[in-house]
């Protein structure tokens, strides 16, 4: 997996190189892949990592391949909180809310965003510029509240903190 | 046959950590953990190397994981020629030339606490000659690290390298008699192995504590052409973070430990199942692994015994209920993670319908240190029935946070007043075993951790998130947190959990807006005990402990909320109100700046005044003030309208 190290940009998140043709793509979705049953999780991830997100077409390729129905594929898809059924934000905001984060005020910092950006917790902003996830634990507990963006963690922190960091993000 | 396959690499490993440690250059070590990362380690690095170019120092820069304060992050340590690392706490970017700077001058900080390192780690039980020869040739008023108390009161096994060695650099792990626990596994008959493990009474670390070597026992006991070793990494339980920092500190560890269970149980495939949330875990896994193969420590015919075992990285998707074995495998098989009626026993019928052993990232890296120093020394450790040490991690409203390891039977109280340094406020209840857990209070400090005692409080031991509740938390609020996690990662299949984990959430609502009845709380009870007896697995049969251990212990708090509506931590929001404390404003303009509804006003350098019907209660001003002058007081709703 490409999956880049924390603190800088998350593999996941960048969008394909037009380099690549489609097909290379799906070769690099499907490689060191039996075509069975076991194979389908790591394949949603790595098409998740290479489109940025698993749309309806996605899903029926990956469903003829494993010789799975489209409905099975999302069966399996929507259970688990990894995967993402919409394009993804220019920028990623997640907020931590396991329970060190909870106790030390995560939810604040959720609120704060949710009204700042004028979404709520799972949403995306009208100009695609902003994602806003809540997440369970991300095992930064000890510098409690955490929250990320563009998969880089920030630790201890508040409202002005987090305003600045999103400021940053809209001059940028 | 097996040792000497290592030896000469081991040697060579020898003199290369050697010349680490004796090194002729300065040496800077880095603590690049994911906790080092978020308090802005990288920026560190960043601005020390751009330093050391500019000013063309010759220094090596070495990465280390995690010691175990997280709370000092980011943690640098300097090493000068001659002598041993000194360890300097929160350097973040800003401060870090200035301080490395001095240091390499041979400049001891004369405001900044500081430690150094001795060469086997602070509380290291096994650390050889390294810890007894070494005498430091520094001022005495630098205290070795290991007295530091937050380190004092551990025991590191499982630890021991974490902080210390480079964790991508195989020698550094070879050279602290790393392998050494697979050479005598691979000497003994399997047999012997599971016997070993049986004497040193090592116990399974996920929480549940049930003993290793008989989940192996029968798992050997099932006549199958192919069984299957599975680690659980999926470290969901929210507040706990101790297999990360483990894994990103110390990887070879954990996979020496599947070998040797690998070796144990008959498996020549094993999988470790690692939450996606986990990418610096992940990477040094997928390098370590590397490094393994070159070795011939992975793939056919380990260092040329019969012995064949590789070993598969599978990144969960984020399901905390794959935490449960059975639900785990069938992620593994690529469906949803719905667990299924035990028995079959995954160690009977596990992946794809094969005897499966599943073992928690802890119980497995506890391995190589029993087999090297044999069951003796390890049972030493711990209490009668719960042998060895255990990792937790400290957090929440304590003022030390991070990553411990204590042998078992130490009190609940030394963890938290002596490692924890004490509740940031007045201490209210540590709550243990996260979602599936329980909040003890002060009068059960004195309770000693072992998997009886904790049970019999009504907590559970758990994977080892320990967090700490002080005045300002609402016991109320944080069951309700608890309930509203299980109610998101109720998988659904059974109605116990997925209907149950509903009620009790809407119950806990209506508590913290202070419109319950009293007859609530029963029907907590009531519906807790439900869930307990007939969900389908552990998720759901566990999920009311929050409710039902703080209603024991607490159950002042819930009444206050409904009879008198009233929460005296000033959390739940229908039922608080905040004011501005004009003593202590001084008009800074702060709150004014982040409150979302401009329910603060007044002229600069003045106190300040704040509009209730304009306040949304979001805390924003709270945090911003530096003057402890905004804060919220209990209301008691009804009796205001009363008045």
């Amino acid at each position: 997996m490409s999956h880049g190290e924390t603190g800088t940009e998350c593999a996941c998140r960048r969008t394909p190189d037009p380099g690549p043709d489609a097909e290379t793509l799906w070769a690099y979705v499907f490689r060191e892949t039996e075509g069975e049953r076991p194979d389908l999780i790591p394949i949603l991830q790595r098409a998740q990592t290479v489109f940025g997100y698993l749309s309806h077409d996605t899903i029926r390729r990956i469903g003829r391949r494993l010789r799975m129905s489209t409905s099975e594929v999302y069966g399996v898809a929507t259970f688990y909180a990894q995967f993402r059924f919409q394009p993804p934000a220019r920028h990623r905001l997640q907020v931590c809310l396991g329970t060190a984060c909870h106790v030390r005020g995560g939810v604040q910092l959720l609120e704060t965003l949710e009204r700042q950006l004028d979404i709520g917790a799972g949403g995306t902003t009208d100009d695609g510029e902003f994602q806003l996830d809540r997440v369970a634990c991300l095992g930064c507990c000890a510098l409690a509240p955490v929250s990320t963006l563009d998969g880089k963690i920030y630790g201890d922190m508040n409202v002005l903190k987090l305003q600045k960091l999103l400021d940053g993000c809209r001059d940028a | 046959m097996a040792a000497g396959t290592l030896e000469k690499r081991r040697s060579r490993a020898a003199r290369r950590w050697r010349s680490l440690r004796q090194s002729h250059r300065p040496v800077v070590y880095i603590g690049m953990g994911s906790c080092g990362l978020a308090a802005g380690a990288a920026e560190t690095r960043e601005a020390i190397e751009t330093w050391l170019s500019e000013t063309g120092h010759d220094v090596r820069i070495v990465e280390v994981g995690c010691i175990g304060p997280c709370y000092l992050e980011p943690l640098v340590d300097v090493q000068l020629p001659g002598r041993p690392r000194v360890t300097f706490p929160n350097l973040t970017a800003d401060r870090a030339v200035k301080t490395v700077a001095a240091a390499l001058a041979g400049e001891t900080p004369k405001r900044a606490p500081v430690w150094w390192l001795p060469g086997g780690g602070p509380g290291v039980e096994d650390a050889g000659e390294a810890a007894a020869t070494e005498r430091p040739d520094l001022p005495d008023d630098v205290p070795a690290i290991a007295q530091h108390p937050m380190l004092a009161p551990q025991v590191r096994i499982v630890l021991r390298n974490c902080g210390v060695i480079d964790p991508d650099e195989v020698d550094h792990y070879l050279a602290r008699d790393g392998y050494r626990g697979l050479e005598r596994c691979l000497d003994l008959p399997w047999q012997e192995v599971i016997e070993t493990v049986k004497e040193a009474g090592l116990r399974g670390r996920g929480g549940a504590g049930f003993p290793t070597w008989r989940k192996w026992q029968f798992c050997r006991d099932t006549e199958s052409d192919q069984r299957y070793l599975i680690c659980n990494a999926d470290e969901g339980d929210p507040g706990a973070f101790m297999n990360r920092s483990l894994i990103e500190g110390d990887p070879h560890a954990l996979l020496e430990g599947m070998l040797i269970a690998g070796y144990a149980i008959g498996a020549s495939r094993g999988y470790i199942y690692i939450r996606a949330e986990y990418p610096l875990a992940i990477r040094r896994l997928h390098a370590a692994m590397d490094a393994m193969r070159e070795l011939g420590l992975l793939g056919d015919r380990i260092l040329g015994s019969d012995f064949s075992f590789d070993i598969v990285l599978k990144e969960g998707a984020g399901a905390f209920v794959c935490g449960e074995e059975t639900a785990l495998i069938a992620s593994l098989e690529g469906k949803r993670g719905m667990p299924r009626t035990r028995p079959p026993f995954p160690a009977v019928a596990g992946l794809f319908g094969k005897p499966t052993i599943i073992n928690n990232v802890e119980t497995l890296s506890t391995l190589p240190a029993i087999l090297r120093n044999g069951p003796a020394w390890y049972s030493r450790f711990g209490t009668e029935t719960s042998r060895g040490t255990k990792t937790f991690s400290l957090v929440g409203k304590v003022r030390r946070t991070g990553v411990i390891e204590v042998p078992l039977g130490t009190t609940l109280r030394r963890v938290v007043e002596d490692i924890g340094g004490g509740a940031r406020k007045d201490f209210k209840a540590v709550q243990t075993g996260g979602p599936s857990g329980g909040c003890l209070g002060e009068e059960l400090l004195d309770t000693p951790i072992d998997y009886e005692n904790l049970a019999a409080a009504g907590s559970i031991m758990g994977s080892g998130g320990l967090i700490v509740l002080d005045s300002d938390t609402c016991i109320v609020d944080t069951a309700r947190f608890f309930l509203t996690f299980t109610q998101d990662e109720s998988c659904g299949k059974c109605a116990p959990c997925r209907i149950g984990t509903g009620h009790l959430v809407d119950i806990l609502d209506s508590v913290c807006k202070g419109e319950a009845e009293p007859e609530d709380l029963d029907r907590l009870e009531q519906l807790g005990l439900i869930m307990k007896r007939s969900s389908l697995c552990g998720l759901g049969q566990t999920a009311p402990n929050p409710v039902l251990s703080s209603l024991k212990y607490f159950r002042e708090e819930f009444e206050d909320h409904l009879l008198r509506h009233r929460c005296r931590a000033a959390v739940c929001r229908d039922l608080v109100e905040f004011h501005i404390d004009p003593g202590n404003c001084v008009g800074c303009l702060r709150c004014v700046a982040v409150c979302p509804t401009g329910a603060i006003s007044g002229p600069r350098a003045e106190p300040q005044s704040l509009d209730p019907d304009k306040c949304i209660k979001c805390r924003s001003c709270v945090d911003a003030c530096r003057y402890d002058a905004i804060s919220g007081d209990p209301v008691a709703v009804e009796a205001a309208d009363a008045d």
